[in-house]
């Protein structure tokens, strides 16, 4: 746990002194390319992890963004623990792209000075030790200020409450006071931090210090941006992924009143407004003739046809452990299924959107945006401008589940400013969010399990056939191996494997014909967890024993073991439920998480599945603020139902079917089970918030499901046509 | 020109009168705690009260609110002092947000109607009011508490 401030050769701390007067401590990255030179004295300035005023207020500048996770509490929280600030007088501000907010969860990029995003549940355990070592360097020199000061050794000096006190004397200096002198006073080189057992703020549920402006409707997201002289624009994208449009004519959409342009931009044609409304109308004005490209006759069935045939053949293989065809041959009993998942979309309440204004020689952009440095350097290879001259604000995100660490919208508004010479605001309709999304990859899974005399698995077989998340996200395109196999999309699905099984395979075989796939909250995970998750409960319905005990005698791990534990033990596993009320239990790993759910469902006649209650156990190691990680528990679970009982994107001729809530339906109050979180601080590495809930949720459902009516979904989404009794 | 009261302020907005109350809210009077989310009156983000009625602003032309009173979240209070913000605090409901104006003003004008709403009857309220994140159990938790803070 104890880990020092200087003791990685790649980053180190800057300390100077603020423009304004008082203390600065930022992040710097030595050696860093060509993105870190951005990096000048005056984005320092702005870019510092905190600044101590001389009014003795802690400024705590974050570089995540916030999208309901709560990072605008939990980073501030990490750095005035080990600062020991008084939590009074801390203040938020969301900072610039910057080397400084490098997210090491993305290694692969250390050596072009790291990126800057928000995704993989990466913001409390991988970057808060950064924002904790800056405190704790912060803490230090302020305490050797007030030291050098009254003449006495720092030892005899101690920090509390934005305060260094001299314990012999009990003289007290504010930090306000004492962060100019500090300023002038070396970085220290070794400061350890704090052991979970001395933590003050850390471990508390504090009210979050963003509630109140989304209470009051001042909160800022990208859709609100004003920019002095701003239009608003809106974008008629061709409803076939990857068609253009031939030629369009303007001439109707410019005689609606408050149009000023209608530009033609990479992803379609732009109408360019003095208000949203009339660049809506003006665009449903617009005839455009498209050029819908060879994507114009893929189907929903042809593309699944494609994924069974291709099923036939053996993929790249993610994991071989022992001879699983040996041992399906030699086993007692074979079982096996087929499972499909569907592409499924995000649907942020906040639609894309951006605004940007071109300035000839830069950039300035607003964005809600998951992705600070990928959307950086997009624009740069866009536009050609060095990154040094894009500048990126980072606005509150309404909602971000992975749509918002992609660029496209950001691309939009760039283009449209400078193809007009203004500021504008590009905002997507809801249908064009729905139909122009990165989808969850669809896939078809050949499994097979071999069973032993005693019903336990000898063989493990899983060939997955899909879409690829890496084919549409070039940042990590060094990820998707030369032979296909994309480990993100296969996520969770082998890279580790939980159950202790002598022999498991599993393949891949990438298959595509361009819908676009992407990160869907826990990515791989959500769709593997439900697939290996549910035909786990096949195993053991087939060997006649208990889903629970089954799972708790096959799992290696003490931790996954223990979340499956208290889950059963909170839900009372096995006690006896209301009438026509049945459990479902499932268990996995992601994010370095640990997260079992218990469901209580129960179908009605009509065949509509009620889900009462999920209790989850989780263990993320240990948790900063418990009250706002059971939320985003909780808000994975019913983003995991979503994906299972509600969505389902087909694609016919090429374009999305769905195209608003009325036929993409989301959950709502009405389908909001009882949630209960439990947590278990194991020990180890700290683990994710964001993502962890989501994949046990489906398949912990469907198991209830098949324990309700006996039968097994093995395609999503659940469909009451097929559970119906009357 | 089409006149209306917006938080208790005379406006005069020049604009096709089938423009959405919405974009006029928005774009128009400047006042952008109220969202878009759907555009047709599916997820209730935009919720507004037309003369005390909670109306989906989205799909409302800016005709029909002509002569009558607008109330939007940035008039509940100046301060948060509204129960029903207050409540919001107390239970640290949003997680993202951007759902949440439609959430307040759905549940003011429910509490209006309802002193003290059961489960069942909040749900209904609420029916029309999508969270992506995941808050519905907060929002619960919180139109009790608000109910209790307004003395039902």
């Amino acid at each position: 746990m104890k880990r020092t401030v200087n003791e990685s050769r790649r980053a180190f701390l800057k300390a100077t002194a603020a423009a304004g007067g008082g203390l600065l401590i930022a992040f710097r990255i030595p050696g860093a390319l060509r993105f870190a030179e951005a990096a000048t004295a005056s984005s320092a300035q702005v870019n510092a992890f905190v600044k101590i005023g001389t009014d003795n207020i802690v400024t705590v500048v974050i570089g995540q963004s916030e999208m309901g996770q709560g990072v605008w509490t939990s980073i501030p929280m990490m750095l005035a623990e080990e600062l020991e600030a008084d939590w009074s007088k801390i203040r938020v501000e969301q900072g610039g792209v910057d080397p400084a907010f490098a997210n090491p969860r993305y290694v692969g990029f250390r050596a072009q000075g790291g990126f800057q995003g928000t995704g993989g549940s990466s913001s409390v355990r991988n970057v808060g030790v950064n924002v904790r070592k800056a405190g704790a360097a912060a803490r230090q020199m302020l305490i050797t200020a007030a030291a050098q000061g009254w003449g006495v050794n720092e030892e005899e000096c101690y920090a509390e409450k934005n305060m260094v006190i001299h314990r012999p004397s009990g003289k007290k200096l504010s930090y306000g006071s004492l962060a100019e002198k500090a300023a002038k006073v070396p970085l220290p080189k070794y400061v350890p931090l704090k052991n979970p057992q001395d933590f003050k703020i850390i471990g508390k549920s504090l009210p979050l210090l963003d509630t109140p402006s989304k209470v009051s409707g001042k909160t800022v997201y990208g859709i609100d941006v004003k920019v002095p002289g701003m239009l608003v624009a809106t974008v008629a994208q061709c409803p076939v992924f990857g068609g253009k449009a031939a030629s369009f004519n303007a001439d109707k959409a410019k005689a609606i009143k408050g149009v000023r342009h209608v530009v033609q931009i990479s992803s379609g044609i732009a109408v360019v407004a003095d208000d949203f409304w009339s660049a809506k109308k003006g665009r449903d004005a617009l005839e455009i003739t498209w050029d819908e490209g060879p994507l114009a006759k893929v189907s929903q069935a042809d593309l699944f046809k494609s994924f069974a045939e291709l099923s036939q053949k053996p993929g790249a293989v993610r994991r071989n452990d022992g001879d699983v065809e040996k041992a399906l041959k030699e086993a007692a009993k074979k079982i096996e299924a087929v499972y499909e998942v569907p592409f499924v979309a995000h649907v942020c309440m906040e639609p894309m959107n951006a605004t940007a204004q071109w300035r000839g020689d830069s950039v300035e952009i607003w964005a809600p945006t998951q992705a600070q440095s990928w959307t950086q350097a997009a624009v740069a290879k866009h536009t050609g401008l060095p990154p040094e001259k894009i500048k990126i604000n980072t606005t509150f995100l309404g909602g971000g589940f992975g749509r918002r660490l992609y660029w496209d919208f950001a691309i939009d508004a760039v283009e449209t400013s400078k193809a007009v010479g203004a500021p504008v605001k590009v905002i997507w309709t809801r249908e064009d969010d729905i139909q122009h999304d990165f989808y969850r990859p669809a896939s078809y899974n050949v499994l097979a399990a071999g069973l032993d005399e005693k019903g336990m698995p000898v063989a493990w077989k899983h060939r997955i056939v899909g879409t690829s998340i890496l084919q549409y996200f070039p940042p990590f395109s060094h990820l998707l191996r030369k032979d296909g196999m994309d480990p993100t999309s296969v996520g969770g699905a082998g890279d580790i494997f939980p159950y202790n099984v002598p022999n498991v395979y599993v393949d891949y075989t990438l298959h595509n014909p361009g819908v676009p796939s992407g990160f869907w909250r826990s990515v791989g995970n959500s769709q593997n967890a439900f697939i290996m998750e549910s035909f786990m409960d096949e195993l053991a319905a087939a060997a006649r024993k208990d889903a629970f005990e089954y799972r708790l005698q096959l799992l290696k791990n003490p931790r996954d073991k223990g979340v499956l534990e208290l889950a059963a033990h909170k839900a009372k596993w096995g006690s006896p439920l209301p009438a026509g009320v049945y459990r479902g239990i499932a268990e996995h790993f992601s994010y370095n998480s640990y997260c079992a759910q218990v469901a209580e469902v129960s179908v009605g006649r009509d065949g509509k599945a009620k889900v009462h209650r999920i209790v989850a156990a989780a263990d993320p190691g240990w948790v900063v603020h418990p009250e706002r990680f059971k939320a985003q528990i909780e808000s994975g679970i019913l983003y995991g139902l979503s994906g299972a009982l509600f969505g389902e994107i087909t694609i016919k001729n090429g374009r999305v079917e769905q195209s608003n809530f009325d036929n993409y339906p989301v959950p709502r109050m009405s389908d909001m089970p009882k949630i209960e979180v439990y947590i278990l601080q194991g020990e180890g590495e700290q683990g994710g918030a964001g993502e962890p809930g989501v994949p046990s949720a489906s398949p912990a459902v469907a198991n209830a499901i098949f324990a309700a009516t006996g039968k097994r979904i093995r395609k999503l989404p659940v469909r009451a046509e097929d559970l119906r009794t009357a | 020109m089409i006149a209306f009261t917006v938080n208790g302020n005379k406006v005069r907005v020049d604009v096709a009168p089938d423009t959405p109350l919405l974009w006029v809210l928005r774009d128009t009077v400047g006042l952008t705690g109220t969202k878009y989310g759907c555009g047709i009156a599916q997820c209730g983000a935009c919720t507004v009260h037309l003369d005390g009625e909670p109306i989906r602003s989205c799909t409302t032309p800016v005709s029909q609110a002509a002569g009558r009173q607008v109330l939007t979240i940035e008039g509940l209070s100046r301060n948060n002092s509204h129960p029903v913000q207050k409540a919001w605090i107390a239970e640290d409901v949003p997680q993202c947000g951007y759902c949440q104006s439609g959430q307040i003003m759905t549940t003011v004008a429910l509490l209006a109607k309802i002193k003290n709403p059961s489960d069942a009857e909040i749900d209904e309220a609420l029916a029309g009011n999508i969270c992506r994140c995941g808050t519905y159990n907060g929002v619960r938790r919180a139109v009790h508490r608000a109910a209790k803070l307004m003395g039902a």
